[in-house]
């Protein structure tokens, strides 16, 4: 499809995207229960940050981390890996196939549709936050700030989108790409700063983490979104994060188009 | 506007042996069976045609629709649909054709089916005034003017069909799969789909292969039918030739006013049936008239039919005589 046939689809694309999302609230809040894990976190290293700091983290800093964390997560998950898995076993995806737009597009509209209620959810997280520990623990202080998180937000959410659809897309040549979602999340636990703020690693491993992707899921917007940073760090690191979307975007758009080829040659 | 051409599809099945140590040996090692889903079939089909497309389970049907449809790439042959490759799936080429099946759906499951409505009408770039035209006329014709905004979930089976339909002719597509539309209906609403399949068949001079399993669909839409069988072709032709060939007997259908005797009866041709009142006899097609003056001037007949044997049956001869000529074959090739 062209770009002006996107533009001209995608409203309507979204729009019953968000009205599907509307349709699903029961499963989105069992969903959100079940990304409360940010909160387990946050009671542990208060425990911990009880009687010294930990690095300059206090217990005051560990709950501004850990309900940005909480808040992140919920701007910036994608589920598409699940959803393709899903399609390829029930065949449904045939059905997105015979369409004149690439089923990608579909599966962004549905990611980005539920953004509108996962706002619902973070943002009362995120006043709780400023009334326990203070804005400038919770949210970004300067416009710059606020402009860099958003962009940071949505470089996290289009890192996990596209590792998403490049996983999914594993299931067009593997049996179920299950086992690599499963090997790709835990990875993303220990490296993204999802448990535990990354700069307390050791720095050798610290270096091979600023190299990966999970950082710039998930730790980079938390770090943004409580002040962690300068202004020449926080575009240095920004960078380095789009640079992980387009290579993202360059495997996923690859590695889907390769699978739809090898799925429609061996038999769907 | 669709040829086929020494069309193969064979299907590659990763054999997972049982077990734990053949499963991890299976990791490093595949082995593949091939299936021969369709093997080496030819057709053409000109604009506006109605095809019917028989055959038994796992003959190849639905694998050749998803060829044809450019879901699946053939492994030998060559397929043109209105001019285009399939397999490449362009964009006029997508938007010329549908793939209704009865077993997949399109419509979004928690939402009223006017909302899938909308979506296609985004996604194929319908104008708004065509949008309206066909949405109107669709919704007329099928009479689901109280179902499309009642959510998806909640809808009959039949209901969900007839929106089903709704939704893959939004964009009015030149060329329409139909791979069993009516399974699991009602009578009624079978002969629904098929008035409404006809009549767009007409009106927009679309050309549509069907396959289904009920052969009054066949008898109702389908002036020429192509049968394959284990991916053979093996008749193309008009549904009269076809009854013709398989099964050129005559049923001559007599209702009776007294209990006559059996062996009266098979005086007259080969009796099919008989039972209350009502005896059905199969005779030769040159045979016909003379078999109905005897049966009138010698029987208490109150009502006399001629008809054809049933499709079902003529189906289900058609596939055993294939099923006999493999079996030969395979015995006449030497071990
Ligand atoms: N994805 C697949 N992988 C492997 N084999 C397949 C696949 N799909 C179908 N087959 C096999 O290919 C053959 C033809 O299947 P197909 O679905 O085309 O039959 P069909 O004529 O549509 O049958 P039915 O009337 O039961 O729908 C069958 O033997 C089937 O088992
Ligand atoms: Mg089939």
């Amino acid at each position: 499809m062209n770009a002006r046939g996107l533009m001209r689809a995608l409203p309507t694309m979204l729009r019953v995207s968000f009205a599907e999302s509307v349709a699903y609230r029961a499963e989105m809040f069992v969903w959100v229960l079940s990304t409360t894990m940010p909160l387990v976190n946050m009671v542990l290293w208060m425990a911990v940050a009880k009687s010294a700091p930990v690095g300059h983290f206090g217990q005051a800093d560990f709950v501004g981390y850990f309900l940005a964390t909480f808040a992140v997560r919920q701007l910036t998950s994608a589920w598409a890996a699940w959803l393709i898995n899903w399609e390829v076993k029930q065949g449904t995806l045939a059905m997105r196939l015979l369409r004149p737009i690439s089923p990608l597009w579909g599966y962004a509209s549905d990611n980005v549709a539920g953004f509108p209620m996962r706002v619902v959810v973070a943002l009362p997280v995120v006043l709780l936050s400023i009334a326990l520990v203070g804005a400038h623990k919770a949210v970004p202080q300067h416009a710059w700030q606020w402009g860099l998180f958003l962009v940071a937000v949505l470089g996290g959410w289009a890192i996990t989108f596209l590792a998403n659809v490049a996983i999914g897309a594993l299931s067009l040549f593997l049996d179920s790409s299950q086992k690599m979602m499963e090997v790709w999340m835990v990875l993303f636990f220990v490296c993204s700063g999802y448990m535990y703020p990354v700069e307390f690693l050791p720095d050798g491993l610290r270096t091979v983490i600023d190299w990966l992707p999970f950082r710039y899921q998930m730790g980079l917007p938390v770090e943004l979104m409580t002040n962690a940073h300068d202004l020449p760090t926080a575009l240095g690191l920004v960078a380095r994060q789009w640079a992980w979307v387009l290579g993202m975007g360059a495997l996923a758009v690859g590695l889907w188009k390769q699978g739809v080829k090898c799925f429609a040659a061996f038999g769907g | 506007m669709i040829s086929v051409h020494g069309l193969r599809k064979h299907y590659k099945v990763h054999k997972r042996p049982p077990g734990l140590k053949a499963a991890l040996r299976s990791l490093f090692h595949r082995t593949y069976t091939s299936v021969k889903a369709v093997d080496g079939i030819s057709f053409d089909i000109r604009p506006g045609e109605r095809v019917g497309f028989l055959g038994p389970n796992g003959a190849g049907k639905t694998t050749t629709l998803k060829v044809l449809s450019g879901l699946l790439h053939p492994s030998e042959g060559e397929v043109r649909v209105d001019g285009h490759v399939p397999r490449l799936r362009e964009e006029a080429f997508l938007k010329k054709i549908m793939l209704v099946m009865g077993q997949k759906q399109q419509l979004l499951w928690d939402l009223p089916p006017a909302e899938t409505f909308e979506l296609n009408r985004a996604i194929y770039d319908v104008p708004t005034l065509q949008y309206k035209q066909t949405l109107d006329e669709l919704v007329g014709l099928l009479e689901i003017g109280d179902l499309i905004g009642k959510p998806t979930r909640q809808l009959s089976l039949g209901e969900r069909m007839k929106c089903e339909l709704a939704a893959a002719l939004i964009h009015r597509p030149r060329v329409l799969f139909l791979d069993e539309p009516t399974i699991g209906l009602d009578v009624s609403m079978q002969a629904t789909m098929r008035t409404f399949i006809k009549d767009y068949n007409e009106k927009y001079g679309a050309t549509l292969i069907l396959t289904s399993h009920y052969m009054d669909d066949v008898a109702a839409l389908c002036p020429r039918v192509i049968v394959i069988d284990k991916g053979l072709l093996s008749y193309d032709g008009s549904l009269e030739a076809l009854v013709q060939r398989v099964r050129p007997e005559k049923r001559v259908v007599l209702r009776l006013s007294e209990v006559v005797d059996a062996s009266r009866l098979e005086s007259l041709g080969k009796l099919v049936t008989h039972e209350a009142g009502t005896a059905v006899l199969q005779v030769k097609q040159d045979a016909v008239n003379a078999t109905i003056s005897r049966a009138l001037s010698g029987l208490p007949v109150t009502d006399l039919t001629v008809e054809n044997a049933p499709l079902e049956e003529v189906m289900s001869e058609l596939f055993a005589e294939n099923k006999a000529r493999r079996l030969q074959t395979a015995e006449s090739v030497p071990a």
